[in-house]
Formats: structure tokens, C-alpha cells, sequence
């Protein structure tokens, strides 16, 4: 008997009127856990019950306090009928159940009932009593934190990173089963809402088992997920990163530890080890006779295979481009060589963080992707999820074999999705192929390695930027140059990853939100065939997504893809696909090249002349941009050259100042046969649209960000002003004019309005900007286009900001000196002034300063893939940017816009940190944040994790302010449950919110509406900076608390 | 394409003071979006009328929703489902119950009705006010006099507390429940210079008073009803018209209490014996509840004085003398005993 959980229920206030007579509710509440009943007595004729009850106590197993919700049911006790139910809460009790989280919950829940809402509040306390259980063969993992967050929780220090954790649980949908014809919706939806309870509790109890045997403690980034696959059944899914962590106890830890950046820090280039057998790849597979087949059991998988094939191009040979460190040389291979085989030894190296600690990430090598169109089955025996758990090992399978073409020994930001339409299902993975650090992956030596990374050298700002395959043996052609910062190791021309910015990566200016949109139609079909239709648009949409952001991109004048999310979403009769990502220009990358747009029929004057005003268009508008964001890169002066390198190749690159035209690299670099210049050839009308929609999107207004990573590169002042959002739309299209024009330009003024309407809502936080913008798409019916907006907009200070831009003369100066000891050979880091530019407020992360050498070779061998396949699968980025290289290499026309402006580099970083005293303090308010930290706070506790999963039906559509007002309602009503559930626990805030899935149905002939929504993120205890300073005891909690339950006296 | 569903909802809910404005004024969506086009909002936003059309339409949403909330104005304060901040609440309800002069000067002493209700459209049309805002000032007006009407204690006190309104609007609120609940005649043609402010202040003069509460303090309704009483006791103020000495007693009494007080004292004195008899002449009828509810028109009978002096300027502040402690000089005095 491991757990005695205890309930009381206390008090209720403005219950519903239950009995028309005497306008009241003799009302009475059922507490329930397991199979366990308890209730309290019936308090007479009150809509303000005052029940105080007993302690009612459960006596349950571990395993059933994981998989179990506390439900408490509010009735209203009736004499002759049957009593009617009010609503229901549904207590999660798993934050109880660590030892550093929540000790009790207590607190006002919103009564909800999935017919009417919310229909009052009820006092309730939870407290259990946990019994230590020894047993090693237990079923339950209590203990275990869990964190939405993907980055290490700001009070803890990671010890070491596992890896990757997985589970799937599966069950047939209660809305299918043959009783819920015969049941109520309320009957229904309840049982649907209690069964997903138990199964994500489940989920949660075995991912926790997993996380023990591998000797962790906590699970970061837990990302959840319910596939409803309808007839087939109910899919819960999660996925985590598995760690050790530490939880920091002085506040002096969290003094950023990063302050000596020692210059004489060394990079140590690639000390390439030639190490052919690890990753030899397997037997080459001819690609282009791919075929796929039907397998019978109507599970239709359309697997691509090929990445990790095609020997012929990879010869072993290691190529040490400088000289390998010298101190560290043995100790390094040896370090890798644990990396290696720690790497190794797990079936998936995937992390699903997208923030890492200082010194984790060494080198990254790109987006990988996968994705399968699958056919859904009935799940003959939900013990066994086997089907649904080979598909998914297939796409990592997959995931993971493009990592190694891109040289890349891990993923991260690693995340995986679905998108259900009948019984087609899509199933996508995603990533940024990476090479990682082997400490913190490693078990015991952890102490040690914590000394040494104190110790050694600091990490360096350039290094995630240089690529990790081998340059002869590149997996795509791609345009390499020396790295801008460093000079000594290659670089990409643009860099496209699933994470977040590093925080000690030097980026120039601003960074924006940038989104590619795309529809494709697609016959209605049945079954098999319309999985093959599927599957053969899905190529074809990636490339066109991606060509859409290379182009966005480069009209922002920028280099490098952060938080780059992909979504295609399937329905009856189109594909959607919508990538969101934010640009920043990298100071290591190269300065893109312009657009050049070329016509075909070049004989034409009149054409000629509209190409030349479009020319011009985009010019004036990559000069705009530039100034927008702030972009001006410092000019490469004549001594950089006297700079040691080795290549003559590489020396004319640098020679060239950035204005000049490029076909002299063309001739210098024809190994490489690339251009500097995008050349975007109209030769049809889809392609003249191509190059308006680039024209149409418009900036956001003055004062206005956008992007939809953590925080936005390039600004630091953030004020702790912030207002988190959800904002909906759907759209009907008229079904007249279905062609794939129409149809992107209505999905693009879907987007574009709705982002222009945030801005106008949002106008009096100006100076403001809109973070971790998550757009989600989804088609409910024929016709209809749901999108749904989630971000937060935190003001930032302009003051400050204009404060920065004072020290730009002083930063010259400063730059000049690196320069000068550039000449003297030293490859320094360009930034001298590494410490104030970090760029992250929450520097508080900095638990270690840890170093990274790039000590770690790309030991893989890029294993080259034949990209001409990429029509046969649906594929993943590589093949994509192989197949946009070829676009270019047809290329008519080259020339290169950039903007000279003489200008420091890394100005953009430096930003005064102190966020203004925060005037009042909002005494019970819940802030709610998709972010991982609070501006201008500090998070002092992890209470645990929120996951939560509502149901709301109407058949009462119109009397209820119609769908919007439906929908609004009951989004309001959902934010309100989750505030309530983290006061609840004692908290004051939930970091990483997400709302996972918003599921909208609606029937207005029958005036009939249903919703489904899912949101999680960690119920957290900050305590503002400002506040800190004064009184550091101070608890908020006690605030929040009183102010919950005061309520009850005056009304 | 259109737009089927379009919302945005916020932890933290906004309230744009100018929309709640426009809303509680009952202008429709598409009035509301023309004014904030002329307004030259989209100019300075660079945005676009359907996302000005979108805006509102989502606010308004909003305010709806709210509006549940504010008939209980406490239930707002404990609500979970609205983040607000409070000093966004007190703004929400303090406008919420404000009013129009215009409005409650038509509907002051009238009996808050469905009867009364119905006469909304009319006037709407006088005062320029829309049928909706009427109705909205009409609803607070009824809503506040239902809740306070049988209940103990003071009037402004119990509106205060279960309308949280700020003292001044709960002491115009008084006045307004005070008024409909005696039925006081303020619509006549010789009452209309005179603002509500007027009224409120005699209201609440009276409800100090010659209510029951202002005698015994634990009477029911003690704030709203008259002292029946003390009403027929007023009867005996004959006495000072028809008793010569007593006159002069009360003359002397009253210029000495009102004496540095009063811009008009001269006029006063000279006319004490018209005003006095005028005054007592009102005070004596007043036994019949019909001739309590035309005690203002009779009050500003006298029109030899109310035509040299317009009233709100005789307002004094309370005298030393105990008879006519806190009341106005056009009343009359309270009983001597």
C-alpha cells in the first residue's frame, strides 16, 4: 500500500441554479479515485455551499497515483429524479508525487461540465502520503520530473543528458464504441475526456520507467500527443529527453559563469580522425528503382529508405583542414570515441530539447526529415501498439540515417507530429542533424568533467555553424565558404535548423518570422489510392516549401533558419503545408546573395522591361529589409587577408568585397558549382506568382517583432510585460474557384491578416515583440481552413535599445582591436565582447561555463545520396537543397545585391539586461507563457507538469454567440482551468505552454458545435527580480492563494 | 472566402477603453467600425478595415460575455474565466454603471417598470441616446434597486458593497433608487431646470432625514421609505404662518443660521413670510402619498423666489441650529420638538 491520497472537499461558490423553484441547488460532490467512491452530505437550498468536509482518504497503489485522475463530481441532490450533475474537476495528482514539487494542492477549481462550460468553482485539498517502495520490479515511476520545457529548467543543472525516450499507448475511442450510441454527449465526452486522463497518466508511468533504467531522474521536453484516429482507435504518444538533474540550491549559481573569455581560447579545428569503419553505410540501394508496394494488412507504407546509401562517393579519407589541438589530441579522440559509442549504443541519438547548455552543440549540419502516409487500421489489440510503434521506429530509422549522411553523429530539437484525415494518416519527423559534445552524454565521470569544463576553453561562437561532413565528400553540393568569425573552418552559405538560437551565437541585427504557405489539391479518393496521391504530392510540397523560405530568406537579407517547423496537413480534397521559422543573419555565414529573377523570352521588350521593374522590386525590397532588421555586416577589410589561409581558393573569396559581382567566384569556385545569386526563373504564370506572394508580405508595424523562437535575436531589454494568445480562424472557401492559385493566395490572406490583426490587438504594448508565434493548420471539413495563432508578446524597452545603438562607436573600437590581433595570426574569436552580448535574458542558464572544442570530428562520412530520388519519397531536406542547387546551376543571369554599410559586427547583441522594476505587483494573476522563462522573473520552483484535456459540445450553437462565441468561450474557460489547477498547486505561472491540438467541429444546420482542445506546460514559482533584490523570502504563493479564497465571504 | 470564425482570446484580457466606450454607448459593430475609420486609427497602424472590422467584432464578443458578469459586479472579481486586472475591473464596472444625465433625468421618480421599459424607444428619441445604452442604464437602475431594496442598513453602504461602484456613483445611485422607490414627480415642465444633481443631492438630504432609518436604525427598508411619522407631524408647522411671534422666531432663527451662508440672504429675508408660508403650506399636505410624489413641484412653488435665484445656488452648508441641521432652506424645517 505505497500511497494514501487525501481529499477535502471544502466549499463551493456560484453553483448554477439547479432547481427553478427556490432559485437554488441542494448541492453535494462525489469524489472518486479509482474505483473508489466517497460523498459528501447534501448542502441544502445554497449556491455557495459550504461543505467542509471530512478528510476522505483513498488507499491506493503507486501505479494507480500515476495512471489515475482525482475526479470530483459537483451534483445537485434531487428527492424524486435522478441527481443532476453540475460538473465534473479532474485533479491530476502527479505533482505530489515528487519530492521538490507541489506538497498539497488546494484551491478553487472551475466546476466544468463538457455541455455547459464552467459552471461554478468548489474549494478542494489534495495531499498524499507517499510510502517509500523499494521493490525493483515495480510498475510505477513515481519521482520521476517531468518538463514540456526543452531546454534544462532553469533551476537545475543537467549532469548528464541521456537521450531519447518514447512511448505509445493505444485504446479504441469511447466516441466509436457501439454504447455511445446509446449514451448522452455528456456521457460521452466524459468518458472520452477520463479515458485520455488514464492514458496519458499511463504514458507518463512508462516513460518514467524507462527514464529509471537509464538511470535518469527527469524527462525534458516531454512533448505529448493524442492522434484521433477515429474508428481506428486513440493514439497517446509522447516522446522526451531523458537527464540527470541537478537541482541548484544557491542563488550565486545562477551568476552566468561566463565571464572570462579568455582570448587566447583556441578553436581546435576538425582534428579529423580518419575512422572509416564506424559508419561505413549499408549496402547501396539503387534508388531510382524504388518502388513501393501495399503491404496487405492495408497498413500502406510509403517508406523511403535510401538516405544512408550510396557508397561510391565516400572515400574514408580523413581531411584535416588545420592542425589538431595539441593538448588535447589523445584525450579528445578519446572523448569522442565515448560519444561514439555512447551514441552508438542508443537506437535513436534524438534530443528533444531545442536549448542546450553552453559547450553541448558543437556542429550543426542541417534539417533532416522524414515523412510516411500511412493507412489507419482498427487497433485489433491496444496491449500491443505494434503497428503504430513500427511506423514510427521506421521514420526515426529514417530521421536518423540522414543525420549520418550530414555527417551527424545526433538530432535535436527533434519533434514528431501527425496529421489525420479519414484514414489517411501523415506521419512526420523532424530535427537538425548535430554533432554533440560526449560530456554531458556520458555516465560517471561527471564531477570530472564538470572541473574540466569550468577549466578549459570557452565555447567557441562560431563553432555550431561549421559543418560537420566532409567538404570533399559533401552529402549535397552546397556553397562553402571560411567561416566569417573564425576563418579557419568551413561554413555553409545558409544554415536551416529545428532549434533555437545558440545563445552565444553572434548574429547581426534582428531576426524575423518567416513562413512559407502552400495548398495543393488533391482528387478525393479512397483508401490506397488516396494515400498514393498523397504520397506523391508530398515531395513536391516540400521543395516548394522550401524554396519559398530560401527565397523569403533572402529577400530578408538574412542566412540562417532558426525554429524551422514544417506542418503539412492533409484533408479531403488539399494539402496544406505551412513552415515557420524565424531568419537571423549568422556573422559566421556569408552574406546571401540577392534574388535575380530571369524571364524566358528575352526578346520581348515590354517583358523585358516588367522583369527589369520586378528586379528593381526586389532589390528596393532586400535594401528595405536589411535596414528593417537592422542588417549591416561589418565590411571585410584588405588586412583580413594577411590572415592565415591555407587555400588560394578560399583567400579570392575573401578578397572580393561584398558588392562585387560574383561571377568571380564562379570561376574560382567551380568546384563547388554554385553561385552567390538565386535565380528565380518566370516562366509561367505559377512562378509570376511566386515572386508577387514574396512582394506581399508585409513587414509587421513599426514597434512590431515577430518570430517564433524563445526570444527574438537581437533584442535584450525585454520589460516583464508579456500577454500569451490564442487566437483562431477559419475560413470558408467558395467552392467555385478551387484551383491551387486561389487557393494559396486565400491561405496566404488567411496568415497574413491574421498576423496583421494580432499587431493591430497588440498595439498598445508597443514597442513589442510577438515570440514563439505557433502557427497550426488544420482542414476540419471540405471547404473549411482552421488556423490557430498561439504566442505571447512581451514589450521591450526602446529606451534601452536606443542605448545600444550609442555604443556602436565604442564596439568599433573594440572590433578593431580583435582585428589587429586577428593580423597577428591568432585566431580569436571576433568577439572580444562575449560577455555582455549574450543574448538570452535568462543567462541564468549558464550553470557551467562549459567549453566546446570542436574536438569532435565528423567522423561520419557524408554518405552521398542521389538525390534524383527525391520524386520517390517523401524526403528530407538534404535531397531539397540538392535539388534547388541544380535550379541554380540552369541559372541564367547571376549578380549579388548587398548593402554595403561599413558597420560593427555583433552590435545587435549588446543590450543592457535589467528589466525596469515591475510598478505593481498582480497579486493572483497566473501569467501563462509558451516560453521557457519569465522576463524580469525568476523561476524558483518546478511544481509540475500540466496536461490537460477538455471536451466542449453545444446543441445550442447560436444562443451561444455562434461558432466564435463557442469557441471563445471555451478557450477563455480553458486558460481559466489551467490557471486555476498552478494556483492550485501554489504556483504562479506555466512555462512552455502549448496547445497542443484544438480539434473543431461544428454543425450549424443541427445548431450543434464540439471542440477538443489539449494544452500542457510546467506549473512554475517565479519571483520577479526586482522583488528579489528587496525581500528574497518571499513566497507569491501565499499572495495568490489568499486572493483565490477570499472570494467566498462576499458573495 | 469568408471568415467563419475568427476570435482571439488572451490570458491576460484586454479591455480597449475607447471600444468599451463605443459598446456601452450600444453602437452596432458596423457604426462602431465606421467611427474608429474616421478616427484615423488604421492610418496609424497601416492596417486594413476588415482587420479593424475583425477587432471589433471579437471585443464587442468579449464585452458580451462580460456583461453576465457585471449585472453581479463581485462575481467579476471572483470569476476564473476572465484575467483582469483591478484596476481593469473597477474601470469595467464603474463604466458599465455610469449613466447619461439626459437618461436619468427622464427616467428619475418614474417607477422602474416593464411599463417604464417600453417608453425606452421614446426616450431614446429625446435624448439622443441609443435604445441600447437606455436600456443598459434602465437594467443597472432596476438591477440596483431589486438587490437594495429590501435589504437593512445603509443605502449607499449596501450598493457600494454589492455593486462596488465608487462612492460617488453609489451615492447617485441611492438617489436614483430613493426616487423611483417614493415615485418623487421630476418630469414636469417647471422641474426641468433643475439637474439631477439637484435631485441627488436633495435625496440624499432627505434620506439623512425624514427617512425611518434616520430615526430608528433598525427598521426594515430604512433608507428607501419616508417616516410616515414624522410626515404627519409636519402638520403642526401651521403654527409658524399663523402664530405671528413664532414667524419671527423662525425668521431670526433661519437668518442667523443661513447668515454669511447665502448669495441671495437679502432676497430671503425680505421675502421670509412668502417663503416660509409657501413652504409650510408644501409640508402640511404631505400625508397623501400623491402629494408626496409632487413635492418638488410644489417645493419650487414659490416662483417669485425661484425666478430672482435659481435653487442649486440656495444649497448651504449644514447650520449650527439644530431644526434646520442638514436641510435645504426650500424644505421644510424638521419638527422643533
Amino acid at each position: 500500500m505505497p500511497g494514501k491520497l487525501k481529499v477535502k472537499i471544502v466549499a463551493g461558490r456560484h453553483l448554477p441554479v439547479m432547481d427553478r423553484a427556490s432559485d437554488l441547488t441542494d448541492a453535494f460532490v462525489e469524489v472518486k479515485f479509482g474505483n473508489t467512491t466517497f460523498k459528501t452530505d447534501v448542502y441544502l437550498k445554497s449556491l455557495n455551499p459550504q461543505w467542509n468536509s471530512e478528510w476522505f482518504k483513498f488507499e491506493v497503489d503507486d501505479e494507480d497515483l500515476q495512471d489515475e485522475p482525482l475526479q470530483i463530481t459537483v451534483l445537485d441532490h434531487d428527492t424524486y429524479s435522478a441527481n443532476d450533475a453540475i460538473g465534473k474537476v479532474y485533479i491530476d495528482i502527479d505533482p505530489l508525487l515528487y519530492s521538490e514539487a507541489a506538497t498539497v494542492i488546494s484551491g478553487w477549481f472551475p466546476i466544468y461540465d463538457t455541455i455547459h462550460g464552467i459552471r461554478g468553482e468548489i474549494n478542494v485539498v489534495v495531499k498524499v502520503d507517499l510510502f517509500n517502495d523499494l521493490n525493483r520490479f515495480r510498475q510505477s515511476s513515481c519521482g520521476v520530473k517531468f518538463f514540456c520545457t526543452t531546454s534544462i529548467p532553469k533551476c537545475y543543472r543537467a549532469v548528464i543528458i541521456h537521450g531519447f525516450v518514447e512511448e505509445l499507448v493505444v485504446n479504441e475511442d469511447p466516441e466509436y464504441q457501439w454504447i455511445d450510441r446509446i449514451r448522452t454527449p455528456r456521457a460521452s465526452n466524459e468518458a472520452r475526456q477520463r479515458l485520455i486522463s488514464l492514458m496519458s497518466g499511463e504514458l507518463q508511468r512508462k516513460i518514467g520507467l524507462k527514464v529509471l533504467e537509464m538511470r535518469g531522474n527527469a524527462v525534458v521536453g516531454y512533448l505529448q500527443c493524442f492522434d484521433l484516429e477515429g474508428e481506428s482507435g486513440l493514439v497517446v504518444r509522447a516522446i522526451g529527453t531523458a537527464c540527470t538533474l541537478d537541482k541548484l540550491s544557491s542563488p550565486a549559481a545562477f551568476l552566468p559563469a561566463c565571464n572570462s573569455p579568455s582570448k587566447e581560447m583556441k578553436e581546435i579545428p576538425f582534428n579529423e580522425d580518419p575512422n572509416p569503419n564506424t559508419h561505413s553505410s549499408g549496402p547501396s540501394t539503387p534508388l531510382k528503382n524504388q518502388t513501393y508496394s501495399f503491404s496487405p494488412s492495408k497498413s500502406y507504407s510509403r517508406q523511403s529508405s535510401s538516405s544512408d546509401t550510396d557508397l561510391s562517393l565516400t572515400p574514408k579519407t580523413g581531411m584535416g583542414s588545420g592542425s589538431a589541438g595539441k593538448e588535447g589530441g589523445p584525450f579528445k579522440a578519446l572523448l569522442r570515441q565515448q560519444t561514439q559509442s555512447a551514441l552508438e549504443q542508443r537506437e535513436f541519438p534524438f534530443f528533444t530539447l531545442t536549448a542546450f547548455p553552453p559547450g553541448f552543440l558543437v556542429h550543426v549540419g542541417g534539417v533532416v526529415s522524414a515523412r510516411s502516409v500511412k493507412l489507419l487500421d482498427r487497433i485489433h489489440n491496444p496491449d500491443e501498439p505494434e503497428t503504430r510503434d513500427a511506423w514510427w521506429a521506421e521514420i526515426r530509422q529514417e530521421i536518423k540515417s540522414h543525420a549520418k549522411a550530414l555527417g551527424c553523429h545526433a538530432v535535436v530539437g527533434y519533434s514528431e507530429s501527425t496529421s489525420i484525415c479519414e484514414e489517411v494518416c501523415i506521419l512526420s519527423a523532424s530535427g537538425t542533424a548535430a554533432v554533440l559534445n560526449p560530456r554531458f552524454l556520458q555516465d560517471g565521470t561527471v564531477e570530472g568533467c564538470l572541473e574540466q569544463r569550468l577549466e578549459e576553453n570557452l565555447p567557441t561562437r562560431c563553432g555550431f555553424c561549421h559543418i560537420p561532413y566532409d567538404e570533399l565528400n559533401m552529402p549535397f553540393p552546397a556553397h562553402l565558404t571560411y567561416c566569417y568569425n573564425c576563418r579557419k573552418q568551413k561554413v555553409p552559405d545558409v544554415l536551416f535548423t529545428t532549434i533555437d538560437l545558440p545563445t552565444d551565437a553572434t548574429v547581426i541585427g534582428k531576426g524575423c518570422l518567416i513562413q512559407a504557405r502552400l495548398c495543393r489539391l488533391k482528387k478525393k479518393a479512397q483508401a490506397e489510392a488516396n494515400a498514393t496521391a498523397i504520397s506523391n504530392l508530398l515531395p513536391f510540397m516540400e521543395y516548394e516549401v522550401h524554396t519559398q523560405l530560401m527565397n523569403k530568406l533572402k529577400l530578408k537579407g538574412m542566412n540562417a533558419l532558426f525554429g524551422l517547423r514544417i506542418q503539412i496537413t492533409v484533408g479531403e480534397n488539399m494539402l496544406m503545408g505551412l513552415a515557420s521559422a524565424t531568419g537571423v543573419y549568422l556573422a559566421a555565414l556569408p552574406t546571401p546573395g540577392g534574388i535575380q529573377i530571369a524571364g524566358k523570352t528575352p526578346n520581348d521588350g515590354s517583358y523585358e522591361q516588367h522583369i527589369s521593374h520586378m528586379q528593381k522590386k526586389i532589390n528596393d525590397t532586400i535594401a528595405k529589409n536589411k535596414e528593417l532588421y537592422e542588417i549591416n555586416p561589418p565590411e571585410i577589410s584588405e588586412e583580413i587577408i594577411g590572415s592565415p589561409i591555407p587555400e588560394p581558393r578560399q583567400r579570392s573569396r575573401l578578397l572580393r568585397s561584398q558588392s562585387e559581382s560574383s561571377d568571380e567566384v564562379t570561376e574560382l569556385d567551380l568546384s563547388h558549382g554554385k553561385k552567390d545569386a538565386f535565380v528565380l526563373e518566370i516562366d509561367d504564370t505559377d512562378a509570376m506568382e511566386d515572386v508577387h506572394s514574396l512582394l506581399t508580405d508585409v513587414p509587421p508595424p513599426s514597434g512590431f517583432y515577430s518570430c517564433n523562437t524563445e526570444i527574438m535575436p537581437g533584442i535584450n531589454n525585454w520589460t516583464s510585460e508579456i500577454q500569451m494568445f490564442t487566437s483562431v480562424r477559419v475560413i470558408r472557401l467558395s467552392s467555385l474557384n478551387l484551383t491551387n492559385q486561389a487557393l494559396n493566395k486565400n491561405f496566404n490572406d488567411l496568415c497574413e491578416n491574421l498576423l496583421k490583426s494580432l499587431y493591430f490587438k497588440l498595439r498598445s504594448m508597443i514597442p513589442c515583440c510577438l515570440c514563439h508565434v505557433n502557427f497550426t493548420v488544420s482542414l476540419p471539413e471540405d471547404e473549411l481552413i482552421q488556423v490557430t495563432v498561439t504566442a505571447v508578446a512581451i514589450t521591450f524597452d526602446k529606451n534601452q535599445a536606443l542605448q545600444t545603438t550609442k555604443t556602436h562607436v565604442e564596439k568599433s573600437l573594440q572590433r578593431a582591436s580583435t582585428d589587429n590581433e586577428e593580423l597577428l595570426q591568432f585566431p580569436l574569436e571576433l568577439c572580444s565582447d562575449s560577455l555582455p552580448s549574450h543574448p538570452l535574458p535568462p543567462a541564468k542558464e549558464h550553470l557551467e561555463s562549459a567549453s566546446s572544442n570542436s574536438g569532435i570530428p565528423a567522423a561520419q562520412r557524408a554518405t552521398s545520396v542521389d538525390y534524383s530520388s527525391f520524386a520517390d519519397r517523401c524526403s528530407s531536406w538534404i535531397e531539397l537543397i540538392k535539388l534547388k542547387a541544380q535550379t541554380i546551376r540552369r541559372g541564367s543571369i547571376k549578380t549579388t545585391v548587398t548593402v554595403e554599410k561599413a558597420s560593427p559586427v555583433g552590435d545587435g547583441n549588446f543590450r543592457n539586461r535589467s528589466a525596469p522594476p515591475c510598478a505593481n505587483s498582480t497579486v493572483g494573476v497566473v501569467k501563462m507563457t509558451p516560453l521557457s522563462f519569465i522576463p524580469g522573473a525568476k523561476i524558483t520552483k518546478y511544481l509540475g507538469i500540466i496536461n490537460m484535456f477538455f471536451i466542449r459540445e453545444t446543441t445550442s450553437l447560436r444562443e451561444e454567440g455562434g461558432v466564435s462565441g463557442f469557441l471563445h468561450a471555451f478557450i477563455a474557460e480553458v486558460f481559466a482551468m489551467v490557471r486555476a489547477h498552478v494556483a492550485a498547486l501554489g504556483g504562479n505561472a506555466v512555462v512552455s505552454y502549448i496547445m497542443k491540438q484544438c480539434v473543431f467541429m461544428e454543425n450549424p444546420n443541427k445548431n450543434q458545435a464540439q471542440c477538443l482542445i489539449n494544452v500542457s506546460g510546467d506549473a512554475v514559482v517565479f519571483v520577479r527580480e526586482s522583488d528579489l533584490e528587496v525581500v528574497s523570502t518571499q513566497q507569491p504563493t501565499a499572495n495568490c492563494q489568499s486572493s483565490c479564497t477570499e472570494g467566498e465571504v462576499t458573495t | 472566402m469568408t471568415s467563419e470564425l475568427d476570435i482571439f482570446v488572451g490570458n491576460t484580457t484586454l479591455i480597449d477603453e475607447d471600444m468599451y466606450r463605443l459598446w456601452l454607448d450600444g453602437y452596432l459593430v458596423t457604426n462602431a467600425v465606421a467611427l474608429r475609420v474616421r478616427s484615423g486609427i488604421l492610418e496609424q497602424m497601416g492596417s486594413t478595415a476588415a482587420v479593424l472590422q475583425s477587432d471589433t467584432m471579437d471585443r464587442y464578443r468579449t464585452f458580451h460575455m462580460l456583461e453576465r458578469l457585471l449585472h453581479a459586479p463581485p462575481k467579476l472579481l471572483h470569476q476564473l474565466i476572465f484575467q483582469i486586472l483591478p484596476s481593469r475591473q473597477a474601470l469595467l464596472i464603474e463604466r458599465y454603471y455610469a449613466f447619461d444625465e439626459a437618461f436619468v433625468r427622464e427616467v428619475l421618480g418614474k417607477k422602474l417598470s416593464k411599463g417604464t421599459k417600453k417608453d425606452l424607444d421614446d426616450i431614446s428619441t429625446i435624448t439622443g441616446i441609443t435604445l441600447k445604452s437606455c436600456r443598459r442604464q434602465f437594467d443597472n437602475f432596476k438591477r440596483v434597486f431589486k438587490v437594495v431594496e429590501e435589504m437593512r442598513g445603509s443605502l449607499v453602504d449596501n450598493i457600494q458593497q454589492h455593486f462596488l461602484l465608487s462612492d460617488q456613483l453609489a451615492r447617485d445611485y441611492a438617489a436614483i433608487v430613493f426616487f423611483a422607490n417614493n415615485r418623487f414627480e421630476t418630469g414636469k415642465k417647471k422641474l426641468q431646470y433643475l439637474s439631477f444633481g439637484d435631485f441627488a443631492f436633495s435625496a440624499e438630504l432627505m434620506i439623512q432625514n425624514w427617512t425611518l432609518g434616520a430615526v430608528d436604525s433598525q427598521m426594515d427598508d430604512m433608507h428607501m421609505d419616508l417616516d410616515k411619522e414624522f410626515l404627519q407631524d409636519l402638520k403642526e408647522l401651521k403654527l409658524l404662518v399663523a402664530d405671528k411671534d413664532l414667524l419671527d422666531l423662525h425668521k431670526s432663527l433661519v437668518c442667523t443660521a443661513l447668515w454669511g451662508k447665502l448669495g441671495v440672504f437679502s432676497e430671503m429675508k425680505a421675502n421670509f413670510k412668502n417663503l416660509s408660508r409657501g413652504l409650510v403650506n408644501v409640508a402640511t399636505k404631505l400625508t397623501h402619498n400623491k402629494d408626496v410624489r409632487d413635492l418638488f413641484r410644489r417645493a419650487v412653488l414659490p416662483k417669485s423666489v425661484f425666478s430672482v435665484c435659481p435653487l442649486p445656488r440656495w444649497l448651504p452648508t449644514p447650520g449650527p441650529l439644530g431644526p434646520l441641521h442638514g436641510h435645504p432652506p426650500w424644505l421644510p424645517p424638521a419638527p422643533l420638538s
